[in-house]
């Protein structure tokens, strides 16, 4: 896969950003330069006819040292993903120290830009509001341990919550700014769980890459992964044949399929309604073990590798999986109908933490979130990888609240699950990996970009690596869907019961290790 | 209304057999591993390093009398099996990794021996090499210390807060499951809680990052004793694929390896993640109840 040619946007401006399909490399010499303003009008201006910022991340000069007619210390690099003509779109701007923020023009970049600032040390000028992302610096404040944003009055309380929860989850810290009952603001501090994964990933050999994606954020193995394994087979020249492709999207499709059966029976569960929260409880392990029948693992550990997956679905196993799934499926919907048939229910989640649409492009949104407020960003509709089934149908609801994200998640298992029997049905014939003729590993393309974007089922997973001349690893850029649902989270709560956040937060659902990396 | 109960009655019950009976894994499924000494070429004295080289987590390495595996470490990928040239590194559906001993979690290669009675044992995990050579393992047990022995008051009631120290989401996620009608571990009096002072043990997950110590020692020390802390999968155990035994250091400043030193771990449970009945069959015998025997 080469990049298509390059692109020019009249409207925003005479410079031209690199255009290239999802799962391309391109040569980093043919990544434009950009002076600032151009590069930050490049970027409102694509955000303004729809694009999204798929990664934004800055890379020390000297890693990368092909160009050196220019200054700066670092290249901020842009990944928009344009879902109307199916591309993504990538420039670079050399910067030294320091940057005019472009966070009050384009919301979505205020977390990246805090990143960078953290990560790399680089000031975002003007930033409107700017604190530790991850806590990342060892000699830097601990973590938690920043400004928050205050509400005052005399009947005003602050309700501060975490890093440790009461249930079994992951860890981070929130702020309830509260009048009685009501929250008036909510602000998430995370950074509990950052493991320098992206440093690590950039210094590893590319053998030993994909167990530790695997790692990234667990409830998402098969998106991350694949994301992985597609970057590095563009950056090794590495074909899939069409069987590994089948195979990795039905281990995708069965991960959207346990997420969303748990969260609908958690969802249940925060509002009292045991009878779906029990039945989903259980099904939601029927999904995982469906992943162990296909590769041993209930979060498909070892099942995705450079070239293909590990393991072959032979007939007899797609029709037991296939059978297996139809009884599940019908229960799920048994179990999910009774929401729906439930005023009770209904009344519980009607309203409660609806985000508008706009605010839903603003911050950038993506996923099951996004399409519930009416949008309908999904890579896999809009930056289908070659070689893959039609996808599943696409799914969304406009009111923005429980309520929507709640029907669109259960709409997508009917979606998902449909998709699955097609695939398993129609499985291609042939090899699920393809092995080179020396059993040596290949080497990355030196001087390399590649960007993959693959729909998790928490939305846009993006991974972007660059290589240096050598053929090494000079960054690896990971973007979970959490990172840019977060803030719609936050947002969602204001106005709302403080009662109403364990739903609230569980419609969402984020990773707290995806953003912490 | 009526339809619930419709509902109900469709779906039925739905509680796993297990402990009563064996649990009910897939083929594919890859629980302890085995060393077969007369194929692995290493322990025949060879220099091979096939399986130390693919090892993601560096769970592999070289003693003096061949090779060992560290269950502590060990991501379960199955790598080093597809990589033996001789097929020498099986991995059984042997659910039963965990153990009061550290040690215990280190497989070294062992003589193969085929089980008393036909049709005993378990089998190799299907989907990897050996996986349908028909052969049948019986491995031993790793050894569980009761901590009833210590206090017999936990015996019936046992409870869990767990902490999350930068784990992925997968340990946490199949500790939950255990509290599904499926898995049930509320029958057998072991529950998770919300608040350390009315917990016996954390459940600790994650490799333990930089973030995390202050809160993860801020719990253990509200907790009352008797108290006991049972690391949950490779990363609490050992920082898992974090960790570089190599240079006996985590790979990245952000962590250390799994619980820190001056908290000593009472129950290791190996896995990436240790599969529910894995988890189960660990706190089963770790409150001195009684599991099913394999032959």
């Amino acid at each position: 896969m080469r990049a298509s040619s390059s692109e020019r946007r009249p409207d925003d401006g005479a410079f031209e950003a690199l255009s290239l399909r999802n799962g391309a490399a391109v040569s980093l010499g043919d990544v434009p330069d950009m002076n600032f303003d151009s590069f930050a009008r490049w970027i409102a201006g694509s955000v303004r006819t729809g694009c999204r910022i798929a990664a934004f991340f800055a890379v020390a000069r000297g890693r990368l040292e092909h160009r050196v007619e220019n200054n700066g210390t670092h290249f901020l690099y842009a990944v928009l993903a344009d879902d109307a003509t199916g591309l993504l779109t990538v420039a670079r701007a050399p910067v030294s120290g320091k940057y005019p923020s472009m966070a009050r023009a384009v919301p979505a970049l205020h977390l990246f830009e805090r990143v960078i600032y953290e990560k790399n040390g680089i000031l975002p000028e003007g930033h409107p509001w700017l604190k530790p992302a991850r806590f990342e610096n060892p000699s830097g404040p601990a973590a938690g341990d920043m400004d928050f944003y205050r509400v005052d009055g005399d009947e005003v309380h602050e309700v501060s919550v975490g890093p440790i929860h009461a249930g079994v989850i992951e860890c981070g810290h929130f702020r309830f700014q509260c009048l009685g009952e009501e929250v008036l603001h909510l602000e998430i501090s995370l950074g509990y769980h950052h493991r320098g994964v992206e440093k690590l990933l950039a210094g590893l050999s590319p053998a030993r890459i994909p167990s530790l994606v695997e790692v990234t954020a667990g409830d998402s193995t098969a998106a991350h992964t694949w994301a992985c394994c597609a970057l590095l087979e563009s950056l090794t020249d590495t074909p899939v044949p069409p069987r590994g492709h089948y195979i990795r999207a039905l281990a995708l499709e069965l991960e959207r399929l346990a997420c969303h059966t748990g969260d609908v029976g958690a969802i249940a569960g925060d509002v009292g309604f045991l009878p779906t929260s029990a039945f989903c409880g259980r099904l939601r392990g029927d999904w995982l073990n469906m992943s162990a029948m296909l590769c041993g693992s209930r979060f498909s550990r070892g099942l995705l590798r450079p070239g293909g997956t590990n393991f072959d679905v032979n007939t007899i196993l797609a029709r037991e999986m296939a059978k297996k799934m139809e009884t599940i499926l019908r229960d799920v919907r048994g179990a999910t109908h009774l929401i729906w048939d439930s005023p009770s229910v209904m009344a519980r989640l009607t309203g409660i933490g609806a985000l508008t649409k706009a605010d839903a492009v603003a911050l950038g949104l993506v996923g099951p979130a996004s399409r519930a407020c009416g949008l309908s960003p999904d890579a896999r509709r809009s930056h289908p990888l070659p070689g893959l089934p039609a996808p599943p149908a696409l799914c969304t609801a406009d009111t923005g609240d429980v309520n929507a994200r709640t029907k669109v998640r259960c709409d997508e298992i009917a979606a998902s699950a449909s998709f699955c029997l097609d695939a398993l049905r129609d499985l291609p014939e042939g090899e699920y990996r393809f092995r080179p003729d020396a059993d040596e590993t290949l080497p990355l393309a030196p001087e390399r970009l590649a960007a993959v974007l693959i729909e998790g089922w928490r939305g846009e997973v993006c991974h972007v690596a660059l290589t240096d001349k050598g053929g090494g690893l000079a960054a690896y850029a990971v973007v979970d869907p959490s990172f840019h649902n977060w803030a719609g989270l936050a947002l969602a709560m204001r106005g709302q019961q403080i009662s109403d956040f364990p739903l609230c937060n569980k419609s969402f659902n984020l990773s707290y290790c995806g953003h912490d990396l | 209304m009526l339809e619930i109960f419709l509902e109900r009655l469709r779906q039925g019950a739905r509680t796993g057999t297990f402990p009563d009976a064996l649990p009910d894994l897939p083929a594919r499924f890859r629980g302890r591993p085995f060393i077969d000494a007369e194929r692995c070429p290493a322990a025949a004295g060879d220099g091979c390093r096939c399986c130390l080289e693919v090892c993601p987590a560096h769970a592999i390495y070289r003693e003096e009398d061949g090779l060992s595996l560290d269950m502590g470490l060990c991501s379960f990928c199955g790598e080093c099996a597809r990589a033996c040239p001789k097929g020498a590194i099986i991995f059984t559906v042997d659910w039963r990794l965990a153990s009061t001993v550290r040690e215990a979690l280190i497989v070294r290669p062992a003589r193969y021996c085929a089980p008393s009675l036909p049709g005993g044992g378990l089998p190799a995990s299907h989907g990897l090499p050996g996986g349908t050579d028909g052969r049948r393992y019986v491995l031993p047990e790793s050894p569980i210390t009761p901590v009833t022995a210590r206090d017999r008051s936990l015996a019936r009631s046992f409870r869990l807060r767990q902490v999350t120290a930068a784990g992925c989401g997968a340990c946490e996620a199949d500790l939950n499951v255990l509290t599904t009608l499926v898995y049930d571990m509320g029958r057998f009096g072991i529950d998770f809680v919300a608040s350390p002072r009315h917990a016996d043990a954390i459940a600790l997950t994650g490799p333990v990052s930089r973030n995390m110590r202050q809160a993860l020692e801020d719990c253990r020390a509200a907790m009352p004793s008797p108290s006991c802390v049972i690391a949950v999968g490779a990363c609490a155990i050992s920082g898992g694929l974090f960790r570089d035994p190599a240079a006996s250091v985590a790979l990245s400043a952000g962590i250390q390896e799994g619980a820190p030193p001056h908290m000593p771990v009472d129950l290791f449970i190996p896995g990436c993640p240790p599969h529910p009945c894995t988890t189960l069959d660990a706190l089963l015998r770790f409150l001195g109840k009684k599991t099913p025997p394999l032959d």
